[in-house]
């Protein structure tokens, strides 16, 4: 089991430095150089100019700009932003958990309701139960989420009233962020109706970002359980008589359930980029809004920074699932 | 009728195989249909569109649909802000999308499989080389990817079909690269090489079509979110710039009207999701038809 860890993690190292290049050289492929762009519309002088690009080192060669770079990254420092000045690495941890809570929450909405539609679509294979659900989850895979927040938007918030369109809580309730979870910050502050607020604002984001998956999980779980059922062992279970849920969910489930959890460590990029969308419909303070604003405002270093963190976390997750997969299913490991 | 003579004399073609399969699949007949449906559209637009897609009637601000009260029949889905006719800027929105979803699957595909045939056909170091590559492009969100090389391109149509058609490499490479590994060693390749064939030839004649069945399939669900992220940058404003009708795009003009106009912003979503379930469900069927391992059952 060691070995499989190490070995997966040998295979990381190549893959975090071709992601470092990548977010290296973005920055200088843009048109102007960094000063430039710092400099925005004001005139500068060629010595000046010269003497800010030997400040910051950029009259280096290039690879002892990498090298730096790269041991900087290594320092934790992902830069700063050109527009606020503080770094990237402090704004990402501030940001971070608005995005764990509402992917978590997208993502055990997905589960919850994708694994027993998947079961159920399985079991009645062929009836319209099963027919409707997988019409279901095409619908939902093919789901342009933008256009989904902004329907719920209309319906939800606009013409019933009943959630708010737009943040994490309402602006009545302040107290100290202590996790960066809203749900749990709420509950521990103790003022009456900050939890049931949180919920409220956290309800159509996270209804948005679990369609994709929820669809996905619905249909692999599906597939999975077909295979399963028709397996020499589901067979002896019924004709030991077992009941019906015991074969189903205890004996087929389990064995249906590696190729899912795959496919849910598979979501993590899904949700990500989901959460971009997301994040921007709903002015979720997460990193994919941010993300987003600094695109915008050619905030470039704070979007190199970024890059780079959340390319390390989507890696970091993909070897967590693929040790848990090793984990449940030991063929995997030789 | 000379084509139904031929089949009755012939045993089934491979065409005939593969239709009574995708056939049997309703959901793919009906995707297929629609989807031929917003093709001819597409194409015949400047014929079927009652109105031009840019030209802005001062008259009819935000008019609502021809059934809603206060619609008219001549605007059949309403208007925009501007007093743009919905209707026919969503057909010619159709054009863009599907052009985008074409021009992304050809480059994908394409490059994808010419890298992929070369990583698993040589393997070793090359293989290891190519494959890292695209460790590193799925190491990040699809979106986000496309996003930034969008920002370092310049928004607009083209950089964000050369974005998408990017991040959309890995599957392809990945695909071909394991088609090829499984069926490279098998006896027909062998016989073909003993026989004098050259790499070249085995390749892309002896190898390749073998391999299509699970490209053709990822190749349908390439294009559905070709069009899906296409739109998703449009909406981000980085994708195809206004006024172009492109759907995407059209959805972030409307955003500002969603409490007054539901419709500006409903009807662009529709298309964007008819066409890409339209799509979706021919590529399940393609795969029921193609897959070997599902047609025994």
């Amino acid at each position: 089991m060691l070995r499989f860890i190490f070995g997966r993690l040998a295979v990381l190292i190549p893959t975090f430095i071709g992601v470092s290049i990548i977010a290296f050289s973005f920055i200088r492929l843009l048109p102007g150089d960094p000063v430039m762009l710092m400099s925005g519309e004001r005139v500068m002088s060629p010595e000046r100019h010269a003497q800010l690009m030997a400040d910051l080192g950029l009259d280096r060669p290039v690879y002892i700009q990498y090298f730096d770079y790269l041991v900087n990254l290594l320092h934790g420092d992902f830069g700063s932003s050109i527009v606020t000045k503080r770094a990237v690495l402090d704004d990402f941890l501030q940001l971070f958990p608005a995005t764990i809570e509402l992917s978590l929450c997208a993502i055990i909405l997905a589960v919850a309701l994708g694994v027993p539609a998947g079961v159920l679509a399985a079991v009645k294979r062929g009836t319209w139960l099963d027919q409707s659900l997988m019409g279901t989850a095409l619908i939902g895979y093919s789901m342009p989420i933008f256009w989904w927040g902004l329907l719920l938007v209309i319906f939800f918030s606009g013409y019933l009233g009943w959630t708010p369109v737009s943040g994490r809580i309402s602006l009545m309730y302040f107290f100290p962020q202590v996790t960066g979870f809203m749900l749990i910050d709420s509950l521990i502050s103790g003022q009456a109706g900050a939890f049931k607020s949180a919920v409220t604002y956290l309800i159509l984001p996270t209804i948005v970002l679990a369609t994709v998956p929820l669809a996905v999980i619905a249909r692999q779980t599906r597939s999975a359980m077909l295979e399963v059922l028709g397996e020499d062992y589901v067979r002896t279970a019924r004709s030991k008589g077992l009941s019906p849920f015991r074969v189903i969910g205890v004996h087929a489930l389990r064995n249906a359930l590696i190729p899912v959890v795959t496919t849910i460590g598979l979501q993590v990029g899904v949700l990500l980029a989901g959460a971009i969308l997301t994040e921007t419909i709903f002015s979720w303070p997460g990193i994919g809004k941010w993300m987003v604003d600094s695109v915008f405002k050619r905030d470039y270093q704070v979007v190199q920074g970024g890059l780079m963190l959340i390319a390390a976390v989507i890696m970091v997750i993909n070897l967590i699932v693929d040790v848990l997969y090793g984990f449940i299913n030991p063929r995997i490991r030789h | 009728m000379a084509v139904a003579e031929i089949k009755t004399t012939t045993p089934p073609t491979g065409f005939a195989e593969f239709w009574f399969y995708f056939s049997r699949n309703k959901g793919a007949v009906i995707g297929l249909a629609i989807f031929l449906i917003i093709l001819v559209l597409a194409i015949f637009a400047p014929i079927v569109t009652p109105h031009s897609p840019s030209i802005q009637n001062r008259d009819v601000l935000l008019l609502p649909p021809a059934l809603a009260t206060g619609g008219q029949w001549t605007y059949l889905l309403g208007t925009d802000a501007v007093g743009r006719d919905i209707l026919s800027r969503l057909i010619y929105g159709a054009r863009f999308s599907l052009f985008i979803g074409l021009v992304v699957v050809t480059i994908s595909v394409i490059s994808g499989v010419l890298v992929g045939l070369i990583a698993g056909y040589f393997r070793g170091r090359t293989d290891t080389i190519i494959m890292r590559v695209m460790d590193i492009i799925l190491a990040f969100p699809s979106l986000l990817l496309a996003l930034v090389l969008v920002a370092v391109l310049g928004p607009g149509l083209v950089n964000a079909m050369i974005a998408i058609s990017l991040v959309n490499l890995p599957h392809f490479v990945r695909l071909t690269r394991a088609a090829v590994m499984s069926e490279r060693t098998k006896d027909y390749v062998i016989a073909s090489r003993v026989a004098g064939a050259g790499t070249m030839r085995l390749m892309f004649l002896t190898i390749l079509p073998n391999c299509l069945a699970p490209l053709i399939v990822q190749a349908t669900l390439a294009f559905s979110a070709a069009i899906l992220d296409a739109a998703a940058l449009g909406f981000l404003g980085m994708g195809a710039q206004p006024p172009t009708p492109e759907w995407g795009t059209m959805l972030a003009e409307a955003r500002e009207f969603i409490q007054r106009a539901w419709w500006v912003v409903t009807f662009p979503g529709l298309a964007i999701l008819i066409t890409v379930l339209a799509i979706n469900l021919m590529g399940d069927g393609l795969r029921d038809a193609l897959d070997p391992k599902l047609k025994r059952s």
